[in-house]
């Protein structure tokens, strides 16, 4: 019986197996499964091809150049007239504007056009003049003219108005450029500023959440771009409710639909619940509460909307007021779910917007597990400079023009004029107000914008160029909008959607950790596109207008419902032919690349967007179980004859965002292609970002490594810029030997890390030593460091301004002892305290000094000399004399410090291997091994990460032994000081160390007396002020348990604000100099010592009438 | 040999003494144990004759730069000083104060000093004094370079030229560039071996058309130890003669196994009755990889061993003084060291 069941099972296995080959064969024509695929070699050379057209940044140029070709075209339109209130017949329209090139402020130069590099050495900001084209009235006639500037916009480094665009490196080089900087940031007032891509939750998009009530609601930020405001669709009490800022009391949703034209509860509980019973039973509370309500009709509910809606501002008065059921439904058609447009009153594309919400939460309520994540990467869009920008222009531009319209309405309103009216001289003399917002908003990061109530501090960032990795690193970081201080973790863990858009390793530790994040390699951030196109093709590709239909037919059971950016706009039955045809569309690039469509099968919908701010990346397209890019695709790409856009031209690559990505089948390497497949990953590595592509085998490394690597490399001495030496920078850190990498990655090549690396591959010996090593402390051999290993340079800028007073009076330089000019010459030697910059500054600088005064007072000078703190002597390396944007002297010197490593400089591997020097130990006194090779460094073993493993670490093991040495690495090694050999075998080798910024030299801080503050007569704080160290409440603490007391009076009273005060016995008041003012007596007057900060507590009561008396008694 | 059959597991007295033990993941028997009364029976007192019996140089290898030499029979302690002496305690001369007078090339004055600092120089220290700190420079204690470089455009050279060192004069500035300006009566006591960096193509700087280095530069006399620069080597150092013991035979494959356990040149194939048979014929090539140690084989069947007392000495000069002298120099150091300790302890004695 057995074997026969058994016999039956193995033909049955057999014959399975043959289907399932012909069921191959059929489908991979003739290849098995398991037949080998030929690999694609060297497939990531498409990831150089691909940063070689997009760049690190960009993102940020993409979005600035949107901004200035295309947004700013549309605000203008939006905004294009200008009217008077005065004469119906004046108007003034802007038909056009453009942005210039970047050209010097002043009219008269010889040369208008300038560099950035000349804008960062003059304090200036790099610029363009905005030109509009007008058309106007004057008089009788009508006006046009072209280019008319209104502003100056700031332009983005290598954007496509910048003058580095399309420059090569020895045009660049002639511009003082560094062919490897990335731009994407803006030079203002001569700071490099980086506008920041702010994260944000998508707009116009239902999202279900549950709030912390835990009841269930649907929310939707409607932003458009006259408005912005928020909807939810919500549960209370089992009913559901529509709630909005404006409409003061929640809305029953059957009230709202009424009041929307769906009188009839059938329509509606059909729009809401198609024909599931279940939703029926769930949904149909809220009809009866309507009837309870007596509301039956649109009048009534619009009526009973309309006494709850909050009274908008007007601007043509309070008196007059529009009966409620006309104010509810201008509400609900302009304001409640903006982002549905309402044309003639027809209300029926909201209807259904707002019952597919209402559905959504009748379906969240009963399936907990529909209710929508948001932290998920898809629910998120990024804000990048050129959408920040188009909001900043937008309010001042409109600030323009209504300022414009007050002053034209003053002079129209004067009867008789002496000259006819022409806005034109007002237009040019208009003042500075774009340029000025640009400015003090990029400068500050205050985006202040009234229209939108927003008021963001710190979306710009001054570039760090603390080194090219920082530099870089900035350039590709994410802020949250969410409030650090609260303790959630959702929005700070690791997103399993973040995979391939935003790097898992660089995080911020601390309060930050997990809200700032950083872009992957390969990642691209959409902007807005077209709309029409894609609606035009949805209805060809046969879908069906939604407002023809009823809920039973947009619920049937193979019906999906297709959105565009968050609208509705039809339905259709056959969503996988619709979506396949559809991407066929896109890999034929009938439209944009980065449209993405991808199916909802929760929800039974389908979801196409172009909006901007989505998050993409490339992959390679699978095809029948074989990545579509081929060997030879590879081979002439890297002969050149392909780019990376001809790989997406041939629908051999294509972007998906993050939606499209969890609606795909994405294979990690070649050898994991199933028959469901639909994309391959073009590199593994591309889910690191460019700091954390820096690690070596980051895969062998415990995950917070990485972490801890990616914030320390950016504090890593080396070079910056090729342009370093001709930067004045307020602080620079460079390497005098700095090397590259001995283990490389691809990312350290791409990016350029090898050309400015920062770094040394030093030899190491990984041993205890002398004991001065513990707690990661690093031995560093004397010899390496005389002979250069670790130096590094620091250069500070001073800078000051010799000013021109309003009464005419102006700074100068005197010139001894700062010989020969009074600012110290290129090359020479600064000692701490000496004096480099010899300023005077006029005594009188507010009142008029008479031409004719003989008074010398009048005009005298008094010493404001600029001297050297530190405690190290510096060398002068560069002096730069020249004038700032309103003509005052700039002068700013750049003094140098040559620093060799010294105890308790701060080093580190690439690992997040960090380490203090601990002591400095002569050559001869080291370890040597067999070969003579004595180490750079010593590094403590303990605490460090366990032996690698893998093919990789197999085939390094394998090396060492050809070479002589032991598989492990560990070599023979002879004590220095004994001479006899350790008893342990040493891992001896390069490693790449960095050397980072914190160096003992700048933090090293004692004082026995020193200055006081002038108010409390208490030491000061800081080391910059040469403060004191401070026991603070918590040492104070522990002495009061210990009963130290008189220490505690020493270090509390004597030590820090000691003061002697006469204290009357009788009035128990403060006397002065044994004299009671109180009492008129000298009797009875006590000395005695206290705080100065206790005296002044006793003043300042007495001011606010309390009177502090002391008793004194008798200790002893 | 005697060696062959001994008992691997047991380290006898003669190995533990003679013989530093190389196990898998250890060392052992790492310290001499040979001092008086250390082992009951053996008279261990130190004997000048004995010592000069047993004490034996053989100079391997030598050149201009570089020396390979055994020495047999002296305890690690005065090897190891020997190393160390050299590195830090043979002074030579090198350049110590650079006054700029003009620098405008791209390496600033505290770099170029520092690199114009490790140029070897070649020039006899015996016949310089140390310089005190407050002592002003003599002819006898300082040594004065100039080096003037200014670099122009070659006008030779073709407009589509690339190359630096063709387009312009004086692109590069060599160590060579040094030019020696003798003091005093340096000319004439040096006119048999002029002084000079001793290599002339130490890249010191790179210069552009109308850059320029002008420097003096004075050497002094010093000590490695105070400055790296005055180190006469680039190292010295010392290995242990390693020994290869096969406890039996290792024949067949796993002869060839073991021979490839070790570089080229350690162990033979000897075919003998047609058995292959590994032999060891040049343990002094071993780099003591340990390799043979991690099969499973060749397990009590193979002993690393190094000999204690046999030092295969290598000193590197950086080229301004011969191996050969820096050797004797340096056990001059050491002599005058003892000497100065001889002479303190006979004053202690004597005030006593």
């Amino acid at each position: 019986m057995i074997s026969k069941n058994l016999e039956e099972a193995r033909a049955d296995v057999k014959k399975g197996i043959k289907e399932s080959r012909e069921h191959a064969e059929a489908l991979f024509g003739g290849k098995g499964l398991t037949d080998p695929i030929p690999t694609v070699e060297d497939k990531w050379k498409l990831l150089p091809a691909f940063l070689k057209v997009k760049g690190l940044v960009k993102q940020h140029i993409d979005s600035f150049n949107y901004f200035i070709n295309v947004d700013l075209e549309k605000i203008i339109r939006a905004n294009e007239r200008v009217k008077s209130d005065v004469d119906p017949h004046f108007y003034l329209k802007y038909t056009g504007i453009r942005v210039g090139a970047p050209e010097r402020p002043d009219q008269e130069a010889m040369n208008r056009s300038y560099t950035p590099h000349e804008c960062r050495l003059r304090d200036l900001t790099y610029s363009a003049n905005i030109y509009v084209d007008i058309e106007y009235v004057r008089g009788r006639q009508i006006v046009r003219r072209k280019g008319v500037p209104i502003g100056r916009m700031p332009i983005m480094l290598r954007s496509s108005h910048c003058v580095l665009t399309g420059k090569n490196e020895l045009e660049l080089a002639r511009m003082n450029e560094c062919p490897l900087d990335p731009g994407g940031y803006f030079v203002v007032k001569g700071v490099e500023k980086v506008i920041l891509v702010q994260e944000q939750m998508s707009k116009n998009r239902i999202l279900v959440d549950v709030d912390r009530k835990g009841f269930v609601q649907a929310g939707v930020t409607s932003s458009t771009m006259e408005r912005k405001s928020k909807t939810y669709v919500g549960t209370k009490n089992g009913k559901i409710y529509l709630k909005h800022n404006s409409i003061s009391e929640d809305i029953p949703i059957v009230v709202a639909l009424k009041a929307m034209g769906m009188q009839s509860d059938k329509e509606t509980t059909q729009l809401v619940c198609g024909q599931d019973s279940k939703y029926i039973d769930k949904f149909s509370p809220n009809l009866e509460e309507c009837s309870k309500m007596k509301i039956f009709t649109q009048q009534q509910a619009l009526d009973y909307i309309g006494t709850k809606v909050k009274a908008p501002k007007r601007a043509f008065g309070p008196g007059i007021r529009r009966p409620p059921a006309e104010e509810a439904l201008d509400v609900l058609a302009s304001v409640v779910l903006a982002h549905v447009e309402v044309h003639d009153n027809n209300f029926r594309p909201k209807c259904i917007y707002v019952a597919v919400m209402t559905r959504r939460v009748v379906m969240a309520m009963l399936r907990a597990d529909l209710v929508d994540d948001r932290d998920y990467v898809g629910n998120k869009r990024l804000e990048l400079a050129g959408q920040l920008l188009s909001l900043l222009f937008e309010d001042l531009f409109k600030k323009f023009n209504s300022d414009l319209k007050m002053n034209i309405d003053k002079v129209l309103k004067k009867p008789n004029r002496t000259q006819e009216f022409d806005v034109y001289s007002q237009l040019l003399f208009h003042g500075d107000h774009i340029t000025s917002g640009f400015v003090r908003a990029i400068s500050s990061g205050n985006w202040s914008l009234k229209r939108f109530k927003m008021e963001r501090a710190g979306i710009t960032q001054v570039l760090s160029r603390l080194s090219f990795i920082s530099a870089l690193g900035m350039m590709t970081r994410i802020s949250s909008q969410f409030e650090k201080t609260r303790k959630v973790s959702g929005p700070r863990a690791l997103q399993p959607s973040q995979w391939g858009m935003l790097c898992p390793s660089d995080t911020p530790e601390g309060e930050a950790c997990g809200l700032v994040k950083n872009l992957a390699l390969m990642t691209h951030i959409t902007v807005d596109d077209e709309e029409e196109p894609l609606i035009k093709l949805a209805y060809i590709l046969g879908v069906e207008d939604v407002s023809l239909l009823t809920g039973h037919e947009v619920y049937m059971p193979d019906t999906f419902m297709v959105f565009l950016n968050g609208n509705i706009l039809g339905i259709t039955r056959y969503s996988k032919q619709f979506v396949a045809a559809f991407r066929r569309m896109r890999r034929a690039g009938r439209i944009s690349e980065f449209v993405s469509i991808f199916i909802s099968d929760h929800h039974n919908s389908v979801h196409i967007s172009c909006d901007g701010g989505r998050i993409c990346r490339p992959l390679i397209i699978v095809e029948n179980g074989r990545p579509r890019v081929r060997s030879e695709h590879i081979e002439e790409l890297s002969a050149g004859k392909l780019s990376f856009d001809d790989f997406l031209r041939l629908g051999l690559l294509e972007y998906l965002d993050v939606n499209e990505e969890s609606d795909s089948n994405i294979a990690l390497y070649e050898r994991e292609i199933i028959p469901e497949s639909t994309h391959v990953e073009i590199e593994p590595f591309t889910i690191l970002g460019a700091v954390a592509g820096l690690i070596p085998y980051p895969h062998h490394n415990q995950s917070p490594r990485n972490t801890y690597q990616c914030a320390m490399g950016k504090q890593a001495i080396g070079a910056i810029a090729y342009n370093q030496l001709n930067r004045i920078d307020t602080l620079l850190y460079l390497m005098v030997y700095p090397q590259q990498p001995m283990v490389k990655t691809k990312t350290i090549e791409m990016i350029g890390y090898d050309k400015l690396p920062a770094g040394q591959n030093a030899t190491v010996a990984v041993m205890s030593n002398s004991g001065y090593d513990i707690e990661d402390a690093l031995v560093l051999n004397k010899a390496s460091l005389d002979r250069g290993y670790g130096r590094c340079q620091v250069l500070r800028k001073y800078a000051t301004l010799l000013r021109q007073y309003p009464n005419g009076s102006y700074d100068r330089l005197a010139d001894p002892p700062v010989h020969p000019d009074g600012i110290a010459s290129v090359g020479e030697r600064i000692k701490p305290g000496q004096v480099y910059i010899n300023k005077q500054m006029p005594t009188n600088t507010s009142s008029d000094i008479g031409v004719n005064s003989r008074d010398p007072t009048a005009n005298a000078y008094k010493n404001a000399p600029m001297s050297y703190k530190s405690a190290m002597e510096g060398y002068v390396d560069k002096v730069l004399m020249t004038t700032t944007d309103n003509d005052q002297t700039l002068i700013k010197a750049l003094i140098r410090q040559t620093r060799r490593p010294e105890l308790g400089d701060k080093f580190s591997s690439r690992h997040g291997q960090k380490g203090v020097c601990g002591i400095i130990i002569q050559q001869e006194d080291m370890p040597f091994s067999d070969l003579g090779i004595c180490p750079d460094v010593i590094m403590n073993p303990h605490g460090f990460p366990s032996p690698f493993g893998g093919s990789k670490v197999e085939d390094m093991s394998r090396i060492l032994i050809e070479n002589g040495f032991s598989y492990s690495g560990k070599d023979y090694v002879t004590s220095g000081v004994t001479g006899e050999p350790l008893s342990a075998y040493i891992y001896f080798g390069p490693v790449y160390y960095q050397k980072l910024k914190h160096m003992v030299m700048d933090k090293m801080h004692s004082r026995s007396r020193g200055p006081r503050a002038v108010l409390t007569r208490q030491p000061t704080e800081g080391r910059s002020r040469d403060g004191g160290l401070r026991l603070g409440e918590m040492e104070r603490d522990c002495l009061i348990g210990y009963g130290a007391s008189m220490l505690l009076l020493e270090r509390l009273m004597i030590s820090s604000d000691i003061f002697e005060i006469h204290v009357c016995e009788m009035c128990g008041l403060l006397g002065y100099a044994g004299w009671c003012q109180h009492c008129k007596s000298s009797k009875g007057m006590a000395k005695m010592q206290i705080p100065y900060a206790c005296k002044l507590l006793f003043q300042e009561l007495q001011s606010m009438n309390v009177i502090p008396r002391l008793q004194l008694e008798n200790v002893f | 040999m005697v060696a062959e059959k001994k008992n691997f597991k047991y380290n006898d007295m003669d190995t533990l003494r003679s013989r530093v033990i190389v196990e898998r993941d250890r060392v052992t028997s790492t310290a001499s144990t040979d001092f008086p009364h250390n082992y009951p029976g053996i008279d261990l007192s130190w004997n000048f004759e004995k010592f000069k019996e047993n004490f034996k140089i053989k100079i391997n290898r030598l050149s201009k730069s570089e020396m390979e030499f055994d020495m047999i029979g002296i305890d690690a302690a005065i090897a190891n000083a020997f190393r160390r002496i050299l590195i830090a305690e043979v002074p030579t001369m090198a350049i110590s104060n650079v006054f700029v007078m003009n620098n405008t090339s791209v390496v600033v004055d505290e770099v170029l000093a520092h690199r114009l600092g490790l140029v070897p120089i070649l020039a006899d220290p015996t016949k310089f004094d140390f310089k005190a700190k407050d002592e002003t420079s003599t002819d006898l204690n300082t040594i004065v370079f100039r080096l003037n470089v200014k670099c122009k455009r070659n006008p030779q050279a073709s407009p589509t030229e690339t190359d630096p060192l063709k387009k312009y004069i004086h692109s590069s500035v060599y160590s060579g560039d040094l030019i020696w300006d003798p003091k005093g009566d340096q000319a004439e006591r040096f006119k048999d071996s002029p002084i000079k960096p001793v290599h002339d193509d130490i890249v010191i700087a790179k210069l552009r058309p109308g850059q320029e280095i002008d420097v003096e530069v004075h050497c002094e006399k010093g000590l490695g130890q105070d400055h790296a620069k005055w180190s006469p080597v680039a190292t010295a150092t010392y290995r242990l003669l390693p020994e290869i013991l096969i406890n039996g035979e290792i024949t067949g494959d796993a002869a060839i196994k073991f021979q490839s356990c070790f570089p080229k040149g350690v162990v033979d194939i000897v075919e003998g009755n047609g058995v292959k048979k590994a032999v060891v014929v040049n343990p002094r090539k071993d780099t003591v990889s340990r390799e043979v140690l991690r099969h499973a084989e060749f397990e009590n069947k193979v002993k690393l061993t190094r000999v204690r007392d046999h030092f295969i000495f290598t000193i590197e000069s950086v080229g301004s003084i011969e191996p050969q002298d820096l050797l004797v120099q340096a056990v001059q150091v050491l002599m005058d060291k003892c000497a100065q300790v001889k002479r303190a302890l006979q004053a202690t004695l004597q005030s006593e």
